[in-house]
C-alpha cells in the first residue's frame, strides 16, 4: 500500500525505466539486508528518482550499509554509483549508463545479487510453512542463488528487440502445454507481460518492433482490457509516454496476480530452464505475484477478480477490520405510540406492528459487535428538528410494504423534459419530498414534488421585524412571495457532475467540472461555500448520512473528505490509479467507498485514513455504488453493464448480476435490503433479489481465507423484473421511506 | 474520431498530405517530408488522447453522443485553450483550386447579408427543463404504498407512457394496462378552463341572461367534447347535492343544462349517460324537490325532466343499452308500488307517459281505473293532507292529459260519459270530457306539424299554458318546452327601460307580481331551434295588483322598441285565472293579438304571496 501510495504521489518524478531500475536495485540492496518489513523502505528509496536527488540517496543508502556492516555492497554501490554520475549528465542516459554498468559489478558478487531478487522473493513464500498465508517477508535466498545470472543476462538483452516476439511465444507455447489446472492461472500473466515488454519497446525507441508487436499479440489478451490496449496501442513513441496517465500507472504501480504455489513453481522452473531472462526479468520488477497455498484457481474465478487496472486487489489489503455494523440509533422518547397505533388501524392491519416494534427495540439496545465504536468518528449532534424527522421517518416505516420476489415495489418515474442531454447528476431528499438536478448548463435545479412549494428566507430587514415569539416563528421567516415549485441555483462554471443533499434537507451539495464542491442553502437557495481542493473536474460528492461531513472524487485520483465548516479537506484518500468516479458513505459513516476508472472499488477508513478494501472484477469504470442498509454488503455497477455485489466484511465478491447492455448509473438498496434496484443508460430499471443472493453464498473459512469464491450462476434467476422506459435513461434511484421506487432520467427524445 | 473499434490501428494517423495542407493554410510553405510524418504522428496521438478524455465527459454527462463541450473539457483539462467554435456544417473547411501552375487552399466563405440577419425573426426560445411525474403516482405515494402487482410476465411489462415516463405501476401487464389507460388526463387550456368555469357560473347563477347566453354556447358550440366529462360531473354532482337541500331552482337550471347538452349537434353524450341519466331521473321522481312541496311547483320540474328522460331515451337506446325498457321498467316499478307517494308517482307517470302513445296505451290506460280509485279516495275521502291532495290533483290532471290524447286516437266513436265510466272508472267522465276536447281540437290543427308546448302547473287550479307554435314566429319550431315554476330567478328591472341585449332564444317571461312594493319577474328562456330571438325586457308595472298577461309580437312599439323580436310577456296576478285572461286581452296590442302563439288553454295563476320566488332565491 505504502509503495503504491509513493508511488502515486511522486508521479513527476518518475519518468525513466532506467532510474528507476537502478533505484529498485539499490533500493533491494537495502532492504534485503536491513530486516523484514522491508517493502515499504523499498517504495520509498524508489521515489525519489530524479537525477538530482540521485546523490542524496545513494549517500544515505551508502551510510546504511556501512552501518549494518555490509562493505561488500558499499563497494559495489559506490563503484555503481560513480560510473554512471561520471558517464552521462542527462538521467537517460545515465540510466542506460547504469544499465549496462550494472551487469558485471552485481554480477561479481553472488550474495548481493541476492538482493535484486527481493522483489520475487517477496512474494515466494519462504517464510516457516506454518505460517501459511504468505505475509511478507524477505527471502532468505538460498534458493534463489542460481537466478543471478538470470538477472544479469536480462540486462544485456534488453537491447535486442527482435527476441520480445520469440520470448513471449516461447512463454505462450508453454502456458498453453501445462495442465489445464495451471493454465488459468498462469494466463494471468499474459497481459502485464504483453504490456510491459510493448512499453519496453516502446521507451527504447524500437517503435517498428513496437508495432509489430502489438499488432501480433494484442488479439490475445482477454476482452476486457480493449480499453487499455486501444490506449496502448496510440502510444508509439517515447515522447508520448511523457505525461500519459495510464503509462504511469502501469510504471508506477506493480500489477498484482494471485497464483497458487504449484502454478508458480512451474512458472519458475519454466523460465529457469529456458533462461527466459526477459521475461523473468519482467515478471520481477513489474508484477507483484501473490502466491497461496492450495487449489488453483479455475479460469472462471479468475475472470471474476481479474480486470482492474493493476491487477487484483492483494489480499493483505483486504485483511484489516471493518466495522461494518450500523451506529446504534438515539433513542428518542416521542408520543410516538399512540399516533402510530392510530396509523396502523386506520390501515388496517395492526397485527404487523408488533413484531416490527420490538425488532427495532432489540436492535436499538443491543450493541452489534461489528459497529463500530458510537465515538468512534465525532457525529454532530441531533438537532430538535432532525429528533422531528427521525420520528417522522419512524412512522413511516411502520406504513413500508415489505418488499420480496412475490412483492415488488412499484416504481414512478420522473422525467426530465427539455433537458437537451444536459442532465448530469439528480438526487432525492431522504422523504422524497425534494429533488435536485444537475445541469451540462452549470445550473443546479431544485424542485419540490409535494405541494408545499419553495421558498426562500426574507431579508434581514424584513427578518428583524417578525416578532421572534410567536408560534409560527418559522413560517412567518419564509418569504410568500417566492414561493415557487422549483429553484434554480446558479453559482458553478462547468457542468455539474455531482449532487447530494443533506440528511436534514438544509443543504444541497453540487460538484463539478469547474473543481470546486459547492454548499448551497435550501433555506436562502444562495451558494454558502465553495470548496476549492480539487483542480480537475470533480465527478462525485456525497454527503455523509449523518450530515456535516461529504466525500468528494474527481479526476485527481484523490478522493476528499470534507466538513461543511472546514474550508480544506479533513482527510485525502490516495490510492486509485485513475479518476475517482463515484464516491459513497458507509451507513455508519466511519467509511467511505470510491468507485473509480482504474475499476477497482476502494473502501476507506475516515478516522485512520487507510485503505481497508480494494476489490476487484469489474471490467470497466465504475459509475454507481450502493450499500446495502444493514451495512454488510455493497453493490457497484460500471460501464460492463454489470452489477458485483461485494461482502464488506469480508472483502469479498458475493455475486454477479449480468443482465443490463450499458453503463449503470443507479443503483439502491430497498430500505430493508431484500431488493436492489439498478437503472442504467439503457432505459431499463430491473430489480434483483438480493435477499436471495446473500443466502446462496455460503462462506466457509476457506473461501473466506482466500477469497476464492464460487459465483453461483445464477443471476437470471436473481433478476425479479425489468422495466423499460421509452427513451430515458436512468441516472437516479431512490427508495422512499415506504419503499416505493423513485427513478429518474432524462427524456432523449 | 480515431476512437475505432479495435485496437489493430495503432499505425493509423493523420496522412503526410493533410498535415502540409494544415501547414500551408496558415501560411507555412514547404514542409518537410520528415516534419511531417513526424508531426501527423504526434498530431493523430494527441487527437486520439482528447478523444480518450472527452469520453470520459461524455460518460460523466451520462450521455451516448460526444459533443462539442466534451472536446473543449478535455482539452482545458490538458491545460490548452478551448476552441473557439466549432464548424461542423462542412467536412474540410477549405476549398482547393488550381489553376496557373499554382494550387490554392481557401476558405470559402460566403458574403452575408447582414440586414438578412437583423431582419429574420428571432429563433423561438427552447423550452425551460421540467420535471414530470404520473400524476396518479404521485398521489398514491402520499397517501399509501401502491398495492404491488404479481411480477410474471415482466419483461413484457414494461409500459410507456407518453412523454417517455415510464409507469412502473405496471408489473403485471394485464393489471397494470387496465389501471392506466382510464387514468389520461386531458388536461384543459387555460381558455377552456376560463370557459368552463364562466360557464357554470353563468348556468347557475343568478343573471337569466347570462344563463341564457351559457346554454345556447352549451346547445351550439361546437368544441366542448373536451370538458363534456366535466359537465356531466357537473351536473351529476350538481343534482346529488341539490336534491338533497331542495333546491328547486338549481335542479331546474341542471336540468337545462342537461338539455342544452343534448341539444348540441357536436356532442356524443352516449359515453356520460351513466352521470346524466341518473340525475334526471332523480329529478323526475324525487320524493321532494323542493322545500315547500304544497306550494312550489316542483311538478313543472318533473315534466320537463321527463321530457328529457324520453328525448335521451329515444337517441341512446340500443339493443345493447336497452335504456328505454330499463328506464321503463323502473319507473313502473314504482309506480306499482302501493307505498308511492303522489311526488314519486307523479314522476313515473310523467316519465312513462313522454315515451309515447305505446307505452301510455300499454301500460297507463290498464291502471286508469286502480290509479282513479286511489285519486277518488284522496279527493273525496276524509282530508288527509294538503299535500296528498295536490298531489293526486296533479296526477290526475296528468293522466288526464295524456290519456286524452291517446284515446281520442285509439278509441271509437262516439265518447260515451257512462261507458267511460266503465272502462276508466272514477276519471272516465273528465276523461270523457277531455277526450272530446281533444278530438275537437286535433281536428282543428290537423294541419299543424308541430306542437310547442309550455305547460305551467301551480299549485291549485291546473294552469296549462299550451303553446302550439306556429308560422308566425316562423317556420318550424322543434318542441320546446318551459317548465315554468314560480321560483325561477327573480329580476327587477327597473320600469319601462329595455336593458337586454337578445339571446338567440325565445324568451317567455313571467312575470309575477307580488302583493308588496317590490315588483319581480321570471324569465325563463326557451332554447328553440327557431330563428327568431326575443329579449324580455319586461317593465313591470311595479307594485300593481293588477293581472298582466302580455304577449307582444315583433315589432311592436311597446316594450322592447322597434327592435324585430317577438317577445311574450306573462305576467300574472293573484287573482283568478279568468281575471288574468282579462287582462290579458286587455293589455294585448292588437297587432300581436293576431299573431299570438300562444293559446291559454287554462286560467294562469300565481300565488298572492310570491314567497316561493324569495325562498329559492336565497341559494343565489
Amino acid at each position: 500500500m505504502a509503495a503504491v501510495q509513493d508511488g502515486q504521489l511522486n508521479l513527476e518524478v518518475e519518468k525513466d525505466i532506467k532510474t528507476e531500475i537502478t533505484n529498485d536495485g539499490s533500493g533491494n540492496i537495502n532492504a534485503n539486508s536491513s530486516s523484514p518489513g522491508s517493502t515499504s523502505s523499498g517504495g520509498k528509496s524508489k521515489s525519489p528518482a530524479g537525477s538530482g536527488e540521485d546523490q542524496q540517496t545513494l549517500l544515505a543508502v551508502l551510510q546504511f550499509l556501512k552501518r549494518n556492516k555490509l562493505t561488500e555492497s558499499v563497494d559495489i554501490l559506490r563503484r555503481e554509483a560513480g560510473l554512471s554520475a561520471d558517464a552521462d549528465d542527462s538521467p537517460v542516459s545515465e540510466s542506460a549508463g547504469a544499465g549496462s554498468g550494472g551487469v558485471p559489478s552485481v554480477g561479481a558478487d553472488g550474495g548481493d545479487a541476492n538482493s535484486l531478487l527481493s522483489r520475487v522473493s517477496i512474494a515466494t513464500p519462504v517464510a516457516p510453512p506454518a505460517t501459511a498465508p504468505p505475509k511478507v517477508v524477505a527471502a532468505s535466498g538460498g534458493e534463489d542463488q542460481p537466478d543471478v545470472n538470470v538477472v544479469l543476462s536480462a540486462y544485456s538483452q534488453q537491447g535486442d528487440p527482435v527476441l520480445y516476439p520469440l520470448y513471449y511465444n516461447g512463454l505462450k507455447k508453454f502456458i498453453e502445454s501445462v495442465l489445464d489446472c495451471h493454465r488459468a492461472e498462469l494466463s494471468q500473466v499474459f497481459y502485464p507481460l504483453f504490456v510491459h515488454m510493448y512499453l519496453e519497446l516502446v521507451y527504447n525507441n524500437h517503435e517498428n518492433e513496437a508495432k509489430q508487436f502489438f499488432e501480433k499479440f494484442s488479439g490475445d489478451q482477454e476482452c476486457y482490457y480493449e480499453e487499455d490496449l486501444r490506449i496502448l496501442s496510440s502510444m508509439s513513441k517515447k515522447e508520448h509516454m511523457k505525461g500519459n496517465e495510464t503509462m504511469l500507472d502501469f510504471r508506477t504501480s506493480k500489477f498484482v496476480l494471485r497464483i497458487s504455489r504449484d502454478s508458480y513453481q512451474l512458472l519458475k522452473r519454466h523460465l529457469q530452464e529456458r533462461q527466459n531472462n526477459q521475461i523473468w526479468n519482467i515478471i520481477q520488477e513489474h508484477l507483484y505475484i501473490d502466491i497461496f497455498d492450495g487449489m488453483p484457481r479455475s479460469k472462471s474465478q479468475i475472470d471474476a477478480m481479474s480486470g482492474s487496472l493493476a491487477g487484483e486487489g492483494k489480499r493483505d489489503a483486504n485483511k484489516a477490520k471493518v466495522f461494518y455494523g450500523l451506529l446504534k440509533e438515539p433513542e428518542i422518547e416521542v408520543p410516538l405510540d399512540d399516533e402510530d397505533e392510530e396509523a396502523e388501524n386506520e390501515e388496517g392491519k395492526p397485527k404487523k406492528k408488533k413484531p416490527k416494534k420490538d425488532s427495532m427495540g432489540s436492535k436499538s439496545k443491543k450493541q452489534d459487535p461489528n459497529a463500530p465504536q458510537q465515538t468512534r468518528i465525532p457525529l454532530p449532534e441531533l438537532k430538535d428538528s432532525d429528533k422531528l424527522d427521525k420520528i417522522m421517518n419512524m412512522k413511516e416505516a411502520t406504513k413500508k410494504i415489505r418488499l420480496g420476489p412475490d412483492n415488488l415495489p412499484s416504481i414512478c418515474f420522473y422525467s426530465f423534459l427539455n433537458a437537451y442531454q444536459g442532465l448530469t447528476a439528480v438526487d432525492f431528499t431522504d422523504d422524497s419530498s425534494l429533488i435536485a438536478g444537475g445541469f451540462a448548463d452549470s445550473t443546479v435545479r431544485v424542485w419540490s414534488v409535494t405541494p408545499k412549494k419553495l421558498r426562500r428566507v426574507k431579508s434581514a430587514a424584513d427578518l428583524s421585524n417578525i416578532d421572534k415569539e410567536s408560534d409560527d416563528v418559522l413560517e412567518r421567516i419564509m418569504d410568500e412571495k417566492t414561493a415557487s415549485e422549483s429553484k434554480i441555483l446558479y453559482g458553478h462554471s462547468g457542468p455539474v457532475y455531482g449532487i447530494s443533499f443533506s440528511p436534514d434537507r438544509n443543504y444541497l451539495l453540487s460538484s463539478s467540472e469547474d473543481g470546486t464542491v459547492r454548499l448551497w442553502s435550501l433555506q436562502t437557495f444562495t451558494c454558502l461555500v465553495g470548496y476549492k481542493g480539487h483542480n480537475y473536474p470533480v465527478w462525485d460528492t456525497q454527503f455523509s448520512p449523518y450530515g456535516y461531513y461529504f466525500i468528494s472524487g474527481g479526476h485527481d485520483r484523490v478522493a476528499r473528505l470534507w466538513a461543511t465548516d472546514h474550508y480544506q479537506p479533513l482527510r485525502m484518500f490516495a490510492g486509485h490509479l485513475a479518476d475517482i468516479t463515484c464516491t459513497l458513505f458507509h451507513p455508519n459513516s466511519n467509511y467511505v467507498a470510491t468507485g473509480s476508472a482504474d475499476r477497482t472499488i476502494r473502501l476507506w477508513d475516515v478516522l485512520t485514513g487507510n485503505c481497508v478494501r480494494i476489490l476487484t472484477g469489474h471490467k470497466g469504470p465504475i459509475h454507481s455504488l450502493a450499500f446495502s442498509p444493514n451495512g454488510k454488503f455493497m453493490a457497484s455497477g460500471a460501464t460492463d453493464g454489470r452489477v458485483l455485489l461485494w461482502d464488506v466484511g469480508h472483502g469479498l465478491m458475493v455475486g454477479e448480476l449480468k443482465g443490463h447492455t450499458d453503463t449503470i448509473y443507479a443503483l439502491k438498496f430497498s430500505r430493508d435490503g431484500e431488493i436492489l434496484a439498478s437503472g442504467s443508460m439503457d432505459n431499463t430499471v430491473k430489480l434483483w433479489d438480493t435477499l436471495k443472493a446473500f443466502d446462496d453464498v455460503e462462506l466457509d473459512d476457506f473461501t473466506a481465507a482466500t477469497g476464492h469464491i464460487h459465483l453461483p450462476e445464477n443471476s437470471q434467476e436473481l433478476l425479479l423484473g425489468t422495466y423499460m422506459t421509452k427513451s430515458t435513461p436512468v441516472i437516479h434511484l431512490h427508495f422512499t421511506r415506504r419503499n416505493l421506487l423513485l427513478a429518474a432520467g432524462a427524456y432523449n427524445p | 474520431m480515431a476512437e475505432e473499434r479495435r485496437p489493430k490501428q495503432c499505425t493509423v494517423v493523420l496522412p503526410t498530405e493533410s498535415m502540409k495542407a494544415m501547414a500551408e493554410s496558415i501560411g507555412v510553405g514547404q514542409l518537410q517530408e520528415e516534419s511531417c510524418a513526424a508531426l501527423s504522428e504526434e498530431v493523430s496521438y494527441r487527437i486520439k488522447e482528447i478523444a480518450q478524455d472527452a469520453l470520459k465527459f461524455m460518460h460523466h454527462g451520462k450521455r451516448r453522443k460526444l459533443t462539442t463541450s466534451d472536446i473543449d473539457h478535455a482539452l482545458k483539462l490538458k491545460n490548452v485553450e478551448p476552441l473557439y467554435g466549432f464548424q461542423s456544417q462542412e467536412f474540410i473547411p477549405f476549398r482547393f483550386a488550381s489553376g496557373g501552375g499554382r494550387e490554392l487552399h481557401f476558405y470559402e466563405e460566403k458574403e452575408v447579408d447582414l440586414s438578412d440577419i437583423i431582419n429574420t425573426p428571432l429563433p423561438r426560445v427552447p423550452l425551460d427543463v421540467s420535471l414530470k411525474a404520473p400524476k396518479e403516482q404521485q398521489k398514491a405515494e402520499s397517501t399509501e404504498p401502491l398495492k404491488v402487482v404479481k411480477p410474471g410476465q415482466e419483461e413484457e411489462g414494461s409500459i410507456q407512457k407518453g412523454q417517455g415516463a415510464i409507469s412502473a405501476e405496471a408489473k403485471g401487464k394485464k393489471e397494470g394496462l387496465m389501471r392506466m389507460k382510464p387514468r389520461s388526463t386531458h388536461e384543459l387550456s387555460v381558455e377552456q378552463q376560463l370557459y368552463y368555469k364562466e360557464i357554470t357560473e353563468a348556468c347557475v347563477g343568478s343573471c337569466e341572461a347570462k344563463r341564457a347566453e351559457a346554454l345556447q354556447s352549451i346547445a351550439t358550440d361546437p368544441g366542448l367534447y373536451q370538458m363534456l366529462p366535466r359537465f356531466s360531473t357537473f351536473i351529476s354532482e350538481g343534482v346529488r347535492v341539490n336534491v338533497v337541500q331542495n333546491n328547486l331552482a338549481l335542479l331546474i337550471y341542471l336540468m337545462r343544462m342537461v338539455k342544452a347538452l343534448m341539444d348540441n349537434p357536436t356532442l356524443y353524450l352516449e359515453k356520460y349517460l351513466h352521470e346524466l341519466i341518473p340525475a334526471v331521473v332523480t329529478c323526475i321522481v324525487s320524493k321532494q324537490l323542493c322545500l315547500r312541496p304544497d306550494v312550489d311547483n316542483h311538478w313543472a320540474l318533473r315534466d320537463f325532466a321527463a321530457r328529457l328522460m324520453a328525448q335521451s331515451c329515444k337517441t341512446f337506446s340500443t339493443t345493447t343499452n336497452n335504456i328505454q325498457s330499463r328506464i321503463t321498467k323502473t319507473f313502473t316499478k314504482s309506480w306499482l308500488d302501493e307505498k308511492t307517494q303522489w311526488t314519486t308517482r307523479y314522476g313515473c307517470i310523467a316519465g312513462l307517459s313522454e315515451l309515447g302513445p305505446d307505452v301510455i296505451k300499454t301500460l297507463i290506460l290498464p291502471r286508469l281505473t286502480v290509479e282513479g280509485a286511489r285519486i277518488k279516495a284522496v279527493s273525496e275521502g276524509p282530508v288527509v293532507s294538503n299535500i296528498d291532495k295536490i298531489g293526486a290533483d296533479h296526477v290526475q290532471s296528468l293522466l288526464l292529459k295524456h290519456c286524452a290524447s291517446v284515446i281520442a286516437k285509439t278509441r271509437p266513436l262516439p265518447d260515451n260519459m257512462e261507458q267511460y265510466r266503465a272502462d276508466y272508472g272514477y276519471l272516465g267522465p273528465t276523461l270523457c270530457s277531455h277526450v272530446v276536447k281533444a278530438r275537437a281540437q286535433a281536428a282543428l290543427q290537423a294541419q299543424q306539424v308541430n306542437r310547442t308546448t309550455l305547460t305551467i302547473t301551480q299549485p291549485r287550479p291546473t294552469l296549462t299554458v299550451s303553446q302550439s307554435g306556429i308560422g308566425g314566429s316562423g317556420g318550424s319550431r322543434s318542441p320546446s318546452i318551459i317548465k315554468v315554476p314560480s321560483s325561477l330567478t327573480l329580476m327587477s328591472t327597473r320600469p319601462g327601460t329595455p336593458t337586454q341585449p337578445s339571446p338567440p332564444a325565445t324568451k317567455y317571461i313571467v312575470m309575477a307580481t307580488s302583493a308588496g312594493a317590490s315588483s319581480t319577474q321570471q324569465v325563463i328562456t326557451l332554447s328553440s331551434s327557431s330563428g327568431s330571438s326575443v329579449t324580455s325586457t319586461v317593465a313591470s308595472a311595479t307594485s300593481t295588483l293588477q293581472p298582466l298577461v302580455k304577449l307582444e309580437s315583433r315589432g311592436a312599439g311597446g316594450l322592447g322598441g322597434s327592435r324585430p323580436l317577438q317577445k311574450y310577456i306573462v305576467v300574472s296576478l293573484p287573482t283568478s285565472a279568468s281575471s288574468s285572461l282579462e287582462s290579458k286581452s286587455g293589455m294585448l296590442p292588437p297587432s300581436s293579438s293576431s299573431t299570438s302563439p300562444i293559446s291559454l288553454e287554462a286560467g294562469m295563476k300565481m300565488d298572492r304571496s310570491d314567497s316561493p320566488g324569495a325562498s329559492t332565491q336565497s341559494p343565489h
